[in-house]
């Protein structure tokens, strides 16, 4: 008898026990109070977005208080932790700082809500096409774009009298350069990450044709592409190739072009303030032209980045949040954002403003083009992720390509993306 | 019959005490097999259910019961065999030159004559840094632009180490050498100390000399062991990921399975085809442990008695 009560009471206490961790864990996924909506989003070092936030919270008269979950501060990093929470179909989510990469596959899956009618037309009004089409799956609009980011060429005005118009010309300066012993290095980003897929697609871009046509349509028009592919295997065998071009990002790029041994770069304009801090006998003579062409005669498509604002399918203030967006991207808060950490405005508009030329010295014009005429990624496949690796395991590293011969990598490249369309087989 | 009835009684008062130890064993245990239920034999099992789905986290509602076809796409796959070459290269490697170096180490901790805790404690601090920070370490210290590496005499400043499938190899490898040999070196230590100081003074006493004692005394006394250090540290580096992620993310032709496994998972958020790469790991492991417990004898709790 004695036996058994104990035998009981341990059952007991272990049942206890169990249940008490499933409660807890239940309490942890509990959904946001009444009128806190919780916005998640990198942790911008210029801390633009807070002073918006602030703001529009201030403004709403206490209906609604946006407060902040910070994601990593790279885009792979800040997709992991979304898409795990929304597969959950997590409510603590409110405001969605997204990619703008990431619009196909969040809203194919269900888990961003459309922009209807009025509020629609009130967050895409006046801002750049380019950047509105990042926010757009299958004709509908899913998010807000807040800001938008883009390339230019960085060169040094003391070695060349002209920014190369194109590639080629680009690597035979840079090859003339290296052999004076006078630094004439490239910096592009082709390490195996998304930044090898920005310049890929900037170039494909460039050259002509484009890598998806629609959400499952694969365009890649033969030569074209092969132009395109080309130039990433002349860059990354001629000497005038960083010798860690297959390990490049944007911030290794950044540095080498600080400590003068490159002549040329593309990269956004963060590296313009960051010179100016830290290596100001490379920024007396650094200076800003378009994005390079792949042929003379045709306009680049520079590379489209930047962040788009979506509200969660499964928040339960879903009202307030996209009252809370449409206060957030408004023109001074752009503004805002631009002066704190450099981020360019979606708002066509904004750029005639001389506080935006404060801002981007010298370079507002060139900037403002290479916002009209960039050309995104292919961020209308739900299954962009796919895409995103096919293309690096296709295309890395570039000195594989074969500059004489591409296609080889041209096969290589349209098999994995027809893969990815597919959404089958290892990547 | 009196002389005959009290060790039957004797007897069966035994077997109930053991019984009843038996079920206060199994009463004990309990909560430790409950919880090992929970928390490893339902994700194992939920893994090999889904690695027989078409499922993928982005494409709700679509999908189903797909028998092994994961299996076999991922077995067809010349990136699978491709990443497993590079993890088996990267585990046999790395746990040969680990072994080695381990030994000698423990050796040395073993008959440290002066400041043995110092030597101990320093021996120990690479395995008490967190992998992922090692790798920082290691790739800023080989990163052509920031690093020290390039500086060094001898080596060409414009070396770009993980532009390369070999030279980011060897990174990898002194990264992970680095970081476990303390591991092995520590669990071979403990193997010395089991042996006894009077069995290497008779062995001098009858004339063996220093290698002689090494090869017919301490290696063999060591064997389970050195086995023991050899299977975890084996089992370990086959499922090598974060000193990959760190420094190639997988590029160059270095990625490993876990990496691999990753991308399907995590990043694509293909559940069937990331559990199948995750199931047919744990198969690998599992095959891996198999193995060095028949072949090579390692000793499992509870064998001994079993033997005897």
């Amino acid at each position: 008898m004695q036996r058994h009560r104990s035998s009981l009471a341990l059952v007991a206490a272990l049942a206890a026990v169990v249940g008490l961790g499933l409660l807890l864990a239940g309490c942890g996924g509990g959904g946001s109070d009444d009128n806190t909506l919780r916005w998640f989003i990198f942790n911008e070092p210029g801390g633009g977005p807070q002073q918006a936030a602030r703001q529009c919270s201030q403004q709403s008269n206490g209906r609604y208080q946006i407060e902040f979950d910070f994601l990593p501060a790279d885009a792979d990093g800040q997709r992991e932790q979304l898409v795990r929470r929304l597969g959950a179909e997590d409510s603590t989510i409110d405001i969605i700082g997204m990619d703008v990469i990431w619009t196909g596959e969040f809203a194919n899956a269900g888990w961003i809500e459309e922009w209807t009618g009025q509020q629609a037309d009130a967050v895409s009004q006046g801002v750049f096409d380019s950047v509105l089409e990042t926010a757009r799956y299958e004709g509908r609009l899913y998010a807000a774009p807040i800001w938008t980011n883009t390339q230019l060429l960085w060169y040094r005005s003391d070695r060349v009298d002209q920014p190369p118009e194109t590639w080629d010309e680009m690597i035979e300066e840079g090859v003339r350069l290296e052999e004076n012993g006078e630094g004439g290095r490239i910096q592009v980003q082709a390490d195996r990450y998304e930044g090898l897929v920005v310049w890929a697609n900037a170039l494909i871009a460039s050259a002509g044709t484009e890598i998806l046509s629609g959400p499952e349509q694969i365009d890649l028009a033969e030569g074209p592409t092969e132009d395109a592919l080309a130039i990433m295997g002349r860059i990354a065998r001629s000497p005038a190739a960083a010798p860690d071009i297959s390990t490049s990002d944007e911030d290794s790029g950044r540095l080498a072009f600080q400590d003068g041994g490159s002549a040329f770069m593309v990269n956004y304009p963060f590296v313009h303030p960051s010179a100016k801090e830290e290596a100001p006998n490379v920024f007396k003579n650094m200076d800003a032209a378009p994005y390079p062409r792949v042929e003379a005669g045709r306009q680049s498509a520079p590379p489209l980045g930047g962040i788009n604002l979506a509200v969660s399918s499964f928040s339960d203030n879903k009202e307030l949040a996209f009252e809370a967006i449409e206060c957030l991207i408004q023109p001074e808060n752009q503004i805002a954002i631009a002066e704190a950490g450099g981020l360019p405005p979606v708002l066509e508009e904004l750029y005639d403003r001389p506080v935006i030329e404060e801002i981007y010295p010298g370079f507002v014009e060139i900037l403002r083009e290479a916002i009209e005429t960039a050309v995104p990624r292919p961020s209308q496949s739900p299954a962009y992720q796919d895409l995103s690796l096919a293309i690096q395991r296709s295309l890395h590293p570039p000195a594989d390509i074969d500059p004489e011969d591409p296609a080889p990598t041209y096969d290589r490249l349209r098999d994995y993306v027809q893969q990815a369309v597919d959404v089958e087989g290892l990547l | 019959m009196e002389a005959s009835a009290e060790p039957v009684a004797r007897t069966r008062a035994a077997s109930d005490r053991t019984r009843s130890e038996r079920r206060l064993g199994w009463m004990l245990c309990a909560p430790a097999v409950i919880a090992m239920l929970l928390v490893t034999a339902y994700p194992i099992t939920y893994a090999f259910v889904l690695s027989m789905q078409d499922i993928d986290l982005r494409f709700p509602g679509e999908g189903g019961f797909v028998g092994l076809d994961n299996y076999v796409t991922v077995l067809t796959s010349s990136l699978w065999w491709e990443d497993l070459f590079n993890t088996a290269f990267i585990t046999a490697v790395t746990v040969s030159i680990e072994f080695v170096l381990g030994f000698a180490i423990a050796l040395v901790m073993y008959r440290a004559i002066f400041a043995r805790g110092v030597v101990r404690v320093s021996v120990l601090i690479p395995y008490g840094i967190i992998t992922v920070v090692a790798a920082f370490s290691w790739f800023y210290a080989f990163d052509p632009e920031s690093g020290f590496v390039n500086n060094l005499p001898l080596v060409d400043a414009e070396k770009a180490w993980f532009g390369d499938r070999w030279s980011a190899f060897t990174v990898i490898i002194l990264a992970e050498v680095w970081k476990t040999t303390p591991f092995i070196a520590l669990l071979l230590l403990a193997g010395l100390t089991t042996i006894d100081e009077g069995l290497y003074e008779a062995a001098k006493v009858d004339g063996a000399n220093a290698v002689q004692r090494f090869f017919r005394i301490t290696l063999p006394l060591m064997k389970p062991a050195i086995v023991v250090a050899l299977l975890f540290r084996t089992l370990d580096a086959f499922r090598v990921f974060d000193t990959v992620f760190i420094m190639t993310g997988g590029g160059q032709q270095t990625e490993s399975l876990s990496i691999l496994g990753y991308n399907q998972l995590i990043s694509r958020l293909n559940l069937g085809l990331g559990s199948a790469v995750s199931v047919l790991i744990f198969l690998l492991v599992l095959t891996i442990a198999f193995m060095f417990v028949r072949f090579l004898g390692a000793s499992v709790p509870g064998r001994e008695r079993e033997a005897r």
